[in-house]
């Protein structure tokens, strides 16, 4: 399988993760998705300093994802590629903030080299619980809240039929790699002088597709309004335990939970 | 319910593509639109469906296509396109079955009860939570039919419904196609399916109408289709050995 298909392939399975059954899936989309907002900002409100702190929030996805059924190992395999530059936002504090912070016997450790973890968990944190929403939700189930929390039409449009448009121009990009293979079996990639009319022809091809699909959906009564699966309206049982995970993730941000933990057992 | 008075058609000023078309189709008729390739089909289908318009007059079901009729002629009309990757745009079949309902303003239960009765017409039912990207070729072209039939259309255009499906597949549409009430134009390379399907073929070539007719008479015409870079039919050809 190509790298192309590859990618579709793993693309595709993000909408059938979200067929599974779990409490995590049953769970309204809606709900989900005021959660994994709240939870972001609340991460990402931390301290730069604040490194036990902010440490307990990874508690939150890693339940989730034992309760969706979702492995860990899946999230982290499909973000390899955004992770590394997640991880590299911080880089460079410890050269800039050389203020001593803790002393590990004789390491002193600065403030640069903390603010730097903390930036990464922050940054990885976000991915695991945005891609939990996605994975745990389809594309359509949170477009479809996006819509129910009064988004404009045309942003969750949009949001839609790119998502839509992204496995329609990687199929034109697997199509168009494996027929130049085919004809340049030796070569391992695409040469340098083919790039140009590779690039300009897979516009023509994508847009020639999207217009068809387009022409579709007038045909079908499309009118710049997409009308959503509609999902299950949140119960007050749901609402209730929606509540009851923000005023925790919320308690987390102003509570440091693990220095209290930690005072139970040292004095 | 289908009627093109004297349509001709050319991309800006290049060549002329389609010239002086006329041709009716009744109600509960099923014709066969047969050519070779560029003879003009694809485009009589677009300026039926409005994707496409021309000169000279094109109704349907008596409303004229035009720019301003379009949203009351699409309500009336199916169109099965060729690729059914383009016509199922959404990710499950669910969601695309319920596109077009939800978008004339029914109901979720009313498209609910659509849906169901159209699953099970088309023995679909397994199919309806199925993604998109999971079903094979065959349940896809079904799927697709599925799309148009819960729009309730008075008029199907179908283009190649039969394309690239293996023999049960094929069968399996064709079947589907014999049994659909509605007044049917249908473009096909495959004269065995417009021989199972259509009462009435018309065979265009270079833009123009050749032959229109019943449907045993012009495809058992081996020298008028073979005029035209047609063959017979393949079950014609092993009778008349």
């Amino acid at each position: 399988m190509s790298r192309i298909d590859q990618a579709l392939t793993e693309f595709r399975e993000m909408d059938e993760l979200a067929d599974l059954d779990s409490p995590v899936h049953r769970f309204p989309a809606s709900v989900k998705l005021l959660l994994t907002v709240l939870y972001i900002m609340t991460v990402l409100s931390f301290d730069k300093y604040n490194l036990s702190g902010l440490f307990l929030m990874i508690l939150f996805p890693l339940f989730f994802f034992q309760l969706s059924g979702i492995p860990v190992s899946k999230c982290f395999y499909k973000l390899r590629y955004v992770l590394p530059l997640v991880m590299a936002v911080g880089i460079l504090n410890p050269l800039f903030d050389r203020t001593p912070l803790l002393q590990l016997g004789s390491l002193t450790v600065s403030g640069g080299w903390i603010s730097m973890l903390t930036l990464m968990m922050k940054g990885v944190f976000s991915l695991m619980a945005s891609f939990l929403l996605v994975a745990s939700s389809g594309i359509s189930a949170i477009c479809a809240a996006l819509r129910r929390m009064h988004v404009p039409s045309v942003i969750v449009t949009l949001l839609l039929l790119t998502y839509r448009y992204i496995t329609l121009m990687g199929e034109e990009v697997s199509v168009m790699t494996n027929a130049y293979h085919l004809r340049a079996p030796e070569q391992k990639g695409i040469e340098y002088s083919a790039w140009g009319s590779f690039l300009g022809q897979l516009l023509l091809r994508s847009m020639d597709r999207a217009d068809d699909i387009y022409q579709a959906m007038l045909l079908r009564g499309y009118d710049g309004r997409f009308h959503y699966v509609e999902e299950k309206r949140a119960g007050w049982k749901q609402w209730l335990t929606g509540l009851l995970i923000a005023a925790l993730i919320v308690l987390c941000r102003y509570y440091n939970v693990t220095e209290l933990l930690g005072r139970l057992f040292v004095r | 319910m289908i009627e093109m008075k004297h349509v001709s058609f050319r991309y800006d000023a290049g060549k002329e593509i389609l010239h002086d078309i006329s041709f009716a189709v009744a109600k509960g008729e099923s014709v066969g639109l047969i050519g070779a390739n560029g003879a003009g089909k694809s485009t009589i289908m677009k300026l039926l469906s409005g994707i496409l318009s021309g000169e000279g007059e094109t109704l349907i079901c008596g409303t004229p296509v035009s720019r301003d009729n379009l949203p009351e002629v699409r309500r009336k009309l199916g169109y099965v396109l060729q690729d059914s990757d383009d016509q199922m745009f959404m990710p499950t079949v669910y969601e695309d079955m319920i596109f077009a309902p939800r978008n004339y303003g029914l109901s979720k239960e009313e498209t609910e009860k659509k849906v169901d009765a159209v699953l099970e017409q088309l023995d679909l039912t397994e199919l309806k939570h199925s993604r998109n990207h999971k079903i094979s070729g065959g349940e896809k072209r079904m799927a697709a039919i599925a799309t148009i039939l819960t729009m309730e259309p008075e008029v199907i255009l179908m283009d190649e419904p039969t394309a690239s499906l293996d023999p049960y597949n094929r069968r399996l549409v064709i079947n589907t196609i014999r049994a659909l009430p509605q007044t049917k134009l249908i473009t096909s390379h495959d004269l065995d399916m417009i021989l199972d399907t259509c009462s009435r073929v018309i065979l265009i070539d270079g833009g123009t109408i050749i032959a229109d007719g019943r449907a045993e008479e012009i495809l058992a015409d081996k020298e008028l289709l073979e005029a035209h870079r047609m063959e017979l039919p393949l079950s014609l050809t092993r009778r008349q050995q």
